[in-house]
């Protein structure tokens, strides 16, 4: 009989573990991988040079199509940067508002990631609780923006509006009696800030529940400890962010060494691995959904005390307030101009960056003092980590592949852009 | 911060900026020495390179209509087209910077010190090519890669220096200035050869806001 040693698998691009678009090439001895060659660019729009033909304020919502799962993370780096060039400040409420939903997003990101990831290691349930949880905050992101996902909520010069005061509610249907409705809605009565603040006393007790799954399961160790490891310099060099950084032991976090908005004014810590295996990063995973959740509660007790704008009071950036706009020839002017022309950022360039749930998202914009940007470039931190992939699955078995693209957290929206 | 490079970084270089990041410009024939010493100075120590962006300066400051001598002929100011976004298949955009016109910006971090830095090349010969940093950070693999497929930056060195972006047998370099943004092909399957076939577009320039660059009073 013939025998077989080495040969070439693909991967993809439509597989379930590949998180999207992604095609891998094998090289394989065996179930051993010797090589694994990552194509990307299936999911390619030229987000970048989209923007570079639209206005500031119109590329928004293309920045949460980028990492689509961590949605307002990306525009906050977007806003950032037109801040930064522009040299405003927003209201103190706008920044917490900012740092609060950055926060809500990080859990939504990381929640989708722990049910994605055991989902593709073979424990199914983990992903029906975390969606539970995801399906609240979602109803925040709806609440404050309209939409589920793709919000477009910040704004250069602070968010788009305030805090609703109240809660969208179930509706009474032919499926549901009243006592249901009743029972679904008893944490919506309130504000938007309420139900948030009832969704942080609930959660950490949910965050156990897949802890009791996971963290001393048998099947859940074997499948992650020693799997992927990465050292804390070859993840330096490797250009690592975030949890992946983390994981390994570096203590680095955007938010506590370069602090932006009110970063610097909570009280949070920063969890750090020792092993750099895809364990230690299920680990700081897990710890930074109980930090996000410790922050989300301060600002929400900041947010209560203090009423206040959201948004600049500066007629060339913010546009007016609506009721003005019917009655005074200036705000009408300023809001037509906003909406066709745009405003024009003076020449400069700047790199804002901002700790997103996966690593560093930085915006690196150059302006030539138009009404577009000149250069806009996305600096996403799956797009190095994915780069690292051969690396981390040398001489690993095949199962492997699909603990390693599941600890990298791959979202193919921002590795593409 | 500028004292430390000054005092510690050896090579022919100048600063450009400090507004932001301090931003040093670099010529290619130094370019490996000054990052070698960047990263191995034990006052500096940028052990990360946080990103390598491609930059075409071709119609940099070049408005599609002047906001100070045309008020007065309306509504036809921003009509004629000439950027990227508002020209169609076949024509081209007027009036190319030639000199400085690749630019590679690449931002460094330093963890230690928690710095940040911006080195930028500016690349003048045709065909473009620059030395690759990949002998000195791993990171920099693909984003040279990036920088090739969508600029057609050449990078001398590098490992395995394949388009990554775009797809398989495209042609030409989209994130140019003179590329436009609708694309040149199509893809289409066709139901008489019983194959893929490529053929030019067919769509319709679409952005409507003019590029206009407005002084502050």
């Amino acid at each position: 009989m013939k025998e077989f040693k080495n040969f070439t698998m693909n991967f993809g691009p439509q597989h379930p573990a590949a998180h999207g678009v992604l095609r891998l090439v094998l090289q394989m001895e065996g179930e051993v991988i010797k090589n694994a060659d990552p194509h990307i660019g299936l999911l390619h729009r030229a987000t970048e040079k989209l923007a570079e033909s639209k206005p500031y304020n119109q590329s928004i919502g293309y920045m949460d199509r980028l990492d689509y799962v961590s949605m307002m993370c990306n525009e906050h780096a977007y806003v950032l940067s037109i801040e930064k060039l522009l040299d405003i400040d927003i209201p103190e409420r706008a920044k917490y508002i900012r740092v609060m939903f950055d926060e809500v997003t990080r859990i939504l990101n990381h929640l989708l990631w722990l049910g994605a990831h055991a989902l593709d290691i073979g424990a199914m349930s983990v992903f029906l609780y975390s969606f539970r949880e995801r399906e609240d905050l979602m109803d925040c992101y709806e609440a404050v923006s309209g939409t589920r996902m793709h919000a477009t909520y910040y704004r250069p010069g602070g968010v788009a509006r305030d805090l609703p005061t109240t809660m969208p509610k179930y509706e009474k249907s032919e499926f549901k009696n009243k006592d249901e409705i009743k029972a679904l809605n008893h944490n919506r009565e309130g504000s938007m800030l309420d139900f948030l603040k009832d969704f942080t006393s609930r959660f950490p007790e949910c965050i156990d529940e897949y802890e009791n799954l996971l963290t001393d399961n048998r099947i859940w160790k074997q499948r992650t400890v020693g799997i992927g490891v990465v050292d804390a310099s070859r993840a330096i060099d490797l250009g690592f962010t975030g949890p992946m950084l983390r994981g390994s032991g570096v203590n680095w976090d955007l938010r506590k060494k370069q602090p932006y908005e009110v970063y610097d004014k909570l009280d949070f810590d920063i969890p750090i691995g020792k092993t750099g295996d895809s364990y230690d990063r299920y680990l700081v995973r897990i710890e930074e959904l109980r930090q996000s959740n410790k922050i989300i509660k301060q600002c929400i007790s900041w947010l209560e005390k203090n009423p206040g704008p959201v948004m600049i009071d500066d007629a060339k950036v913010a546009p007016p307030n609506r009721d003005n706009m019917k009655v005074e020839m200036e705000s009408l002017i300023h809001h037509f101009k906003i909406f066709t022309e745009g405003y024009c950022v003076p020449e400069g360039e700047v790199y804002a960056a901002v700790e997103a749930p996966k690593g560093e998202f930085g915006i690196y914009m150059i302006s030539d003092g138009a009404n577009k940007p000149y250069r806009l470039k996305i600096r996403a931190p799956g797009f190095a980590h994915i780069a690292a992939l051969n690396e981390m699955c040398k001489d690993h078995m095949l199962s492997d592949v699909v603990t390693i693209i599941g600890t990298q957290d791959i979202v193919f929206g921002e590795i593409d852009r | 911060m500028k004292k430390i490079i000054q005092n510690s970084l050896e090579g022919e270089y100048e600063i450009e900026s400090e507004a932001d990041i301090l931003t040093l410009r670099v010529k290619k024939d130094y370019l490996l020495s000054i990052m070698n010493s960047l990263k191995t100075n034990e006052e500096l120590l940028f052990n990360q390179l946080t990103d390598i962006c491609g930059v075409d300066y071709s119609l940099f400051g070049k408005p599609e209509w002047k906001t100070k001598e045309v008020t007065s002929s309306g509504y036809s100011r921003g009509i004629k087209a000439s950027s990227h976004g508002r020209i169609k298949f076949g024509e081209t955009v007027d009036a190319l910077n030639t000199e400085d016109r690749f630019c590679v910006c690449y931002h460094l971090l330093s963890i230690k010190y928690n710095r940040r830095i911006r080195v930028k090349v500016y690349i003048n010969e045709d065909p473009q090519i620059l030395p690759s940093v990949t002998s000195i950070w791993s990171s920099a693999d693909w984003y040279e890669r990036e920088a090739f497929d969508l600029f057609g930056i050449l990078f001398e060195n590098h490992p395995d220096l394949r388009r990554i972006l775009t797809d398989y047998g495209f042609i030409g370099h989209p994130f140019r200035k003179d590329f436009p943004l609708i694309g040149n092909t199509q893809i289409r399957y066709d139901p008489n050869l019983k194959k893929i076939i490529q053929e030019p577009v067919d769509i319709e320039p679409r952005v409507l806001v003019p590029k206009v660059i407005r002084e502050k009073k």
